[in-house]
């Protein structure tokens, strides 16, 4: 079997917010949509204080509270852990969006750009108004994994075959592969280094994993 | 873009709170309405009338709050789990038993459909806890809470719509009476829960807020106005509404601010700063939360 999950190496995250800006040159969200965000968070208290960032999004998981929530059947889980949303199917009641405990969904009901009512040549080429009205969220950018898979290529190690923000980030924290394949990359990197996945209590089982220090 | 702290959830505004407001009372006013037929003549079609009403509004704005309000029939594609469609689904039944009991003017049908009614509250509550995001819904302490604030508001009603007990009747104050108790206890146990198992700062401190005005408000002055009915006069027409009226304005301000403000998100956490360099981890941040 497969199992795609993304790891973020905190370590290594430096905020600079270049998977952001990479994920919505790509998908052609909106204002105010990020399927791909960096929180900045402080931790610790005055004189000893750090910061971290923290790459979220969709975090593909294992039993998706937002798929058993769905009256729609809009929202499903692939055999290859993806969770998709049929946009033709969806009827924007965004009770997924209260269900996932990652804010990670987002529901616009109407058209916007960064620059008042017309778009930009880039914005529209990448307008969808199938997502109007209806719940989006990170897609793990499933048509460049299908696609390279299709090609015969491997998603996380050729590029084509991976999701925009992996191939953006300019530090290297982002990785993405097949967590079933104990020889992948991300297998290596979770064997190697010390992990944990957010609000790991919910079970919800995420695809999502934190490295922050070495085994 | 928000900061990992807990925010108020942007997606279910008063329309979404609406359908809690009108399914609850609609199906607690069918429940009340049913049981108190058995016992004395009430005005089953105006009950009846008003009850299936109330559900349809709440429906009826729910279906103003979806993106795509003319695919509203995929709503009944996932019975498997999902307790919104199940909550559509329980709604036929509900209505045509509902206007069946109004047509005939039958209490039996009336009980029925406030049987069906229970379903349709239960189905709403599980609704609220099958929303992982949001520590004050996810809480199974809500179920209790939800279905009895229904029924004591379909009680509230009856009240309020007949100017008396149904037949005059000492039983029905009595009900009415422990029905409040109840939810009242309903309301403190979940608050309790919440301390118990944790929830943003700001979910408490709103429910902290909700239960300065709702117990004078929804419990103390009905309480005190059904006891006047019940000992000293039972044909104070004025004292029946005002009761029946508290009751449920109780209930409504309750689940509206339920779900509007103190609906915060789960926020986010991590239980530790990473190493750097030669360092140690540091310590985690959830930011948000008691």
């Amino acid at each position: 079997m497969t199992r795609y999950a993304m790891i973020a190496d905190l370590r290594r995250c430096v905020g600079c917010q270049t998977c952001t800006a990479a994920c919505k040159q790509g998908n052609g969200t909106q204002p105010g949509v990020q399927w791909r965000r960096v929180l900045d968070m402080e931790t610790g208290t005055y004189p000893n204080v750090r910061r971290v960032f923290v790459p979220v999004g969709c975090m593909h998981c294992d039993d998706p509270p937002c798929m058993s929530v769905c009256p729609s059947t809009a929202t499903q889980k692939r055999p290859d852990g993806i969770v998709t949303i049929d946009y033709d199917l969806c009827i924007g009641c965004a009770y997924c969006a209260v269900a996932c405990p990652y804010q990670a969904r987002y529901k616009v009901d109407k058209a916007t750009f960064a620059y008042g009512d017309t778009p930009m040549s880039s914005e529209d080429k990448y307008h969808d108004p199938g997502r109007i009205g209806v719940s989006t969220k990170c897609t793990f950018c499933v048509e460049r994994i299908d696609n390279g898979v299709d090609r015969g290529e491997t998603p996380g190690v050729d590029p084509e075959a991976t999701p925009l923000c992996v191939n953006s980030c300019i530090a290297g924290a982002l990785h993405f592969g097949d967590v079933d394949d104990p020889d992948s990359n991300v297998s290596q990197l979770l064997a190697d280094n010390r992990h944990f996945r957010m609000h790991e209590e919910l079970g919800t089982g995420p695809g999502f994993y934190y490295l922050w220090d070495h085994a | 873009m928000t900061g990992p702290a807990p925010q108020t959830q942007p997606n279910w505004d008063w329309r979404a709170a609406g359908n809690f407001i009108g399914g609850g009372a609609g199906s607690g006013l069918l429940i009340l309405g049913g049981i108190g037929a058995l016992y004395a003549p009430i005005p089953l079609v105006l009950v009846t009338g008003l009850a299936l009403g109330l559900v349809a509004i709440g429906l009826t704005l729910v279906w103003l709050e979806i993106g795509r309000p003319w695919r509203f029939m995929h709503v009944f594609f996932n019975p498997q789990t999902s307790w919104m469609t199940r909550e559509a689904l329980v709604a036929v039944p509900l209505f045509v038993m509902g206007g069946l009991a109004a047509w005939f003017n039958d209490p039996w049908l009336c009980l029925g459909a406030g049987g069906v009614g229970f379903g349709f509250l239960y189905c709403q509550s599980r609704i609220l806890t099958a929303a992982k995001g949001i520590p004050a819904w996810r809480d199974l302490s809500v179920v209790p809470l939800i279905m009895i604030t229904g029924v004591t508001e379909g009680a509230g009603l009856l009240l309020a719509v007949i100017l008396q007990a149904p037949g005059n009747g000492r039983w029905f104050l009595i009900l009415f009476l422990f029905l409040l108790v109840v939810r009242l206890a309903a309301w403190l146990g979940y608050r309790w829960r919440l301390e118990a198992v944790g929830a943003p700062a700001e979910t408490l401190k709103c429910l902290t807020d909700i239960s300065r005005w709702f117990v004078p408000l929804g419990f103390a002055l009905p309480v005190i106005g059904a006891s006047t009915l019940l000992v000293i006069e039972p044909h104070a027409l004025w004292t029946a509404l005002g009761s029946g009226v508290l009751a449920v304005a109780g209930g409504w301000l309750l689940k509206y601010r339920l779900v509007t403000e103190a609906a915060y998100t789960q926020g986010f956490a991590v239980p530790l700063s990473p190493v750097r360099g030669q360092g140690s981890a540091g310590p985690g941040a959830r930011p948000g939360w008691k």
